[in-house]
């Protein structure tokens, strides 16, 4: 009667992969949700990998062999969703913008990630003077408005003004200084409370080093609930983006491709009825975000078992071992909280 | 509605009938039975015991007689309360018949109160929310409150008209319980269900429980079903014993013929698991205290170690003055209540806590003057094992991993020498080497504290730290790893603090036993005489309340030791 005949082995490194074994455990409309989120992070990524292909025309182009573009025109074959005021085509720029963003939040994912994980790691397993000092810093770095903070950022990297990876340095270390101490804060907090699980404590007894201790047993018991604030602050990395943007302190147009300062541009269109250099751009962040905060989200609800679905059970079907399946089933579970 | 107020024959059938009840709960493993067929019943004024181990399915069963399963849980049969059948009822009716056709006494008192309002105001809200349904007329605050106070008088708490305005936190974990069991009074239901009302309280406090749930039944003929695992509960109060085993009933007799005459292999087996004051003494035919003659590991001279209070109130002395002395190769048992200081003692020594005062020598090192660096070398000596095997191991790494995780950080072996280290271990902990490389959530309870042993034994420590190490597991499986804790201790001869709350436990093992109270050592001594002839009042009263696994003995035990109890 032990365990080993309901949960078995390890299942394949494939299923246990974080949003594949979500979505195995999903049903009804957590699994819709999920699915959604899936699709439209996808549909991002893929444009954003494939940009240079699908695009029509270079996120820059002004002109092609048939002459120069012209400007603000409604959406027609040739440019299926119009021309800006500048003359760009906006179906490419939407495309390209995919790219820029894209990037952006694996930078300034990468920098806070690795600091704010190893920061909260120190700060929660240590404690004393060290963690309190950098719990002001991180408090005081909650006080400013992110977007405040970008746009000094931005005008201390770069002026303001900036090429492509200048712009995308920029962008991420702003968005970075704000995501380190949200990585930060849930680190430590899990840190914490792992520092008084009866594992850590045995690892202490036997004479395990304070590194060991934080690599081998509170590291990998720490990150489960990484992969659900990436998705959340991938999201808000886009956000960010477009808000600097929007404000003037994005990517020159020439540099890159960026959702918002087309939209910033199209604030004049808008009172003259074009519709199409601002609704494109628009709606793209909109989803992106979307698909984003929907996997998200799913991730959070999937992983606590007390929000999950289930299917119901069937009355009269059963394994033949159940009782100590639901005991080990329940155990697990009741573990994970 | 009216029907059932005054329902014929009330008093004459049984108060409870369940009938061939199955519950399926749907997890991710798949749809899993926790009760495949039970079948019981329970008459007015009577105590029904359901035991069972962990998995038996008996607190589902608990649940389902209140209706209180989760929504994964499908159940079947049929569940009668009165004529009311609570699978089939609605929600509202439900609400109806729990609070005054049955209540529920919960295991920790301190959760199961809500600390921000009164004890009286918690009972009053059964009171309240019954009033006005079934044609009765509305409770006023003044009534209900009247009516608290009565209840909690029921139940014994003292001076109940100002307890009544009291909050949870300004009473003790036994007098907690009572107020549990006084808002389960408050509406007069016909039966009780106490699921486990006992396990989380000291021995002394449950003896003063069990007196409580005695009395309602001698004086107000509330049925009660009481779930436990701990069969001297169950000789203590129980008329009839339903034995229930993997979701099943194994065995149904009256409390008497159960114990004397069990007719399953299955309940023979988990009677003779249980351990019994006095029989299996480790120190059995011990007049002085042996090992005298080997180094002294440990020694606490006038130990006391405090924890910070907070600011304007004094530091907490948890140990207060101790001394004791742990030679080489002996067993020295620790018995203590919660709060008593044992488990601080037992920190200490393997340095997780720091000591404030008097002194404590450990492998020659001063813990007064604790610094990691220095002590670490002799970490290698000491092994420990933890309470909670499910929690002590890193759900991460391979039990393989874990086990040979001291002898990676104090040696350096290459990954063969390990693991056959390891496999060495595993199987004189009498488990297949091939569980090295399981995880740890693929091992049983018993199991995982077999590993535990085997990690605390890798480098082969002269002195062993079991902080309640079988507190957690079932009795069948405690008594499987307490033989092979004696055995192993007997083959491997390190010198062992044996840390428990229960003192059946220690006597198996322990050849010298000190008695803790408040951070006192109240009395030390071979443990067939702390047992068998206790000195101090405490030790008396601690002995007294600990219910023997025997119906008549028990019945001649509480008689006996009425008087001490209530000093």
């Amino acid at each position: 009667m032990n365990a080993t005949k309901v949960s078995g082995r390890k299942q394949p490194l494939f299923y246990r992969l974080p949003v594949i074994s979500h979505f195995r455990s999903s049903v009804g409309l957590q699994r819709g949700m999920l699915v959604t989120g899936l699709v439209l992070s996808v549909v991002f990524l893929l444009v954003a990998v494939f940009a240079p292909w699908i695009a029509p025309y270079g996120f820059a182009q002004l002109s092609d062999a048939a002459g120069p573009f012209p400007t603000q025109q409604p959406p027609s074959p040739a440019h299926i969703w119009g021309t800006t005021v500048g003359g760009y085509d906006v179906y490419s720029r939407v495309l390209w913008g995919a790219q820029t963003a894209a990037v952006v939040i694996i930078v300034a994912v990468a920098m806070s990630i690795f600091l704010g994980v190893a920061l909260g790691l120190v700060s929660g397993y240590f404690g004393g003077w060290l963690d309190r000092l950098l719990v002001v810093i991180a408090d005081a770095i909650y006080a400013f408005p992110s977007l405040l903070l970008a746009i000094v950022m931005s005008i201390v990297i770069s002026h303001g003004q900036s090429s492509f990876w200048g712009g995308i340095v920029a962008c991420s270390i702003s968005i970075s200084v704000v995501f380190v101490p949200q990585y930060f804060r849930v680190i430590r907090a899990e840190t914490i409370r792992l520092k008084a699980e009866p594992y850590v404590e045995s690892a202490k007894v036997v004479g395990a080093s304070s590194i060991r201790i934080m690599g081998r047993h509170i590291f990998k018991n720490a990150t489960r609930t990484l992969p659900l604030i990436f998705t959340l602050n991938a999201s808000e990395a886009i956000l960010t983006l477009a808000g600097l943007g929007f404000l003037g302190f994005g990517i020159e147009p020439t540099s890159a491709a960026e959702w918002g300062y087309d939209l910033n541009k199209a604030i004049a269109d808008a009172s003259s009825g074009i519709w199409w250099t601002g609704v494109y751009p628009g709606t793209a962040i909109v989803l992106t975000v979307l698909g984003l905060t929907l996997v998200g989200e799913s991730i959070n609800d999937l992983n606590d078992p007390r929000l999950r679905g289930r299917k119901k059970a069937v009355a009269g079907k059963g394994g033949p071992d159940s009782t100590a399946g639901a005991q080990t089933a329940l155990e697990a579970e009741s573990r994970v909280l | 509605m009216t029907i059932n107020i005054d329902k014929p024959g009330q008093g004459a059938g049984p108060v409870l009938d369940i009938d061939r009840l199955k519950v399926t709960f749907a997890t991710d493993a798949g749809d899993v039975y926790a009760v495949k067929d039970v079948s019981l019943q329970v008459n007015p004024g009577e105590v029904v015991a359901i035991v069972g181990e962990s998995g038996s399915g008996k607190t589902v069963t608990a649940k389902t007689i209140l209706g209180l399963l989760p929504e994964t849980a499908i159940s079947q049969g049929a569940v009668l309360i009165n004529g009311n059948n609570v699978i089939s009822v609605s929600e509202a009716k439900l609400r109806e018949i729990r609070g005054r056709d049955v209540a529920m006494v919960f295991q920790e008192p301190s959760t199961a109160l809500n600390p921000v309002f009164t004890v009286g105001w918690q009972i009053a809200e059964g009171i309240r929310a019954h009033a006005g349904t079934g044609g009765r007329s509305k409770v006023s605050a003044k009534e209900a409150k009247a009516r608290a106070i009565e209840a909690l008088r029921k139940v014994g708490i003292p001076d109940p008209e100002t307890r009544v305005n009291y909050y949870p936190h300004q009473f003790s974990g036994g007098q907690k319980q009572r107020v549990v069991i006084a808002a389960a009074l408050a509406l007069n239901p016909g039966l009780i269900v106490a699921d486990e009302p006992t396990t989380a309280l000291d021995v002394t406090v449950q003896a003063e429980i069990l007196e409580l749930l005695r009395d309602l039944r001698d004086n107000y003929g509330t049925s009660i079903v009481l779930i436990t695992h701990n069969m001297g509960v169950v000789a203590d109060l129980a008329d009839r014993v339903v034995v229930m085993y993997q979701g099943d009933v194994v065995e149904e007799a009256s409390s008497r013929v159960l114990f004397a005459q069990p007719k399953e292999d299955y309940t023979k087996k988990l009677l003779a698991a249980v351990p019994h004051l006095g029989r299996n003494s480790a120190s059995e035919g011990m007049v002085e205290r042996a090992h005298q003659g080997g180094k002294v590991l440990v020694e606490a001279k006038n130990l006391t170690i405090e924890y910070p209070g907070r600011l304007g109130s004094p530091a907490f002395k948890a140990v207060d003055g101790v001394s004791f002395t742990v030679s080489e190769g002996e067993v020295f048992g620790l018995v203590g209540e919660s709060g008593s200081g044992k488990t601080t003692i037992g920190r200490a020594i393997a340095g997780l806590n720091r000591t404030t005062g008097g002194s404590l020598n450990v492998l020659g090192y001063e813990m007064l003057n604790f610094k990691e660096r220095t002590f670490k070398p002799l970490r290698k000596e000491i092994g420990f094992v933890f309470q909670d095997p499910a929690a002590s191991f890193n759900p991460q790494l391979t039990i393989g991993d874990c086990v040979a995780e001291p002898l990676i950080i104090h040696s350096n072996p290459t990954a063969a020498e390990a693991r056959k280290r390891v496999g060495e271990l595993l199987e004189s902990v009498q488990l297949p080497a091939s569980y090295a490389d399981r995880f740890p959530h693929e091992l049983s309870g018993g199991q995982r504290q077999r590993a535990s042993l085997a990690r605390a034994l890798i480098l082969n420590p002269k002195l062993l730290i079991a902080d309640e190490p079988t507190s957690a597991l079932d009795v069948s499986v405690q008594a499987v790893v307490l033989e092979l804790f004696k055995e192993i201790q007997q083959e491997f001869g390190f010198a062992a603090l044996f840390i428990s709350h229960d003192l059946a436990v220690v006597d198996m093992l322990s050849h010298w036993v000190g008695v803790l109270y408040k951070g006192k050592m109240v009395e030390q001594g071979l443990g067939n005489q702390v047992m068998g002839n206790p000195q101090h009042d405490y030790t008396k009263k601690l002995i007294a309340s600990l219910p023997v696994p025997d119906p008549d003995e028990q019945a001649r035990r509480r008689e006996a030791f009425k008087a001490v109890l209530h000093s």
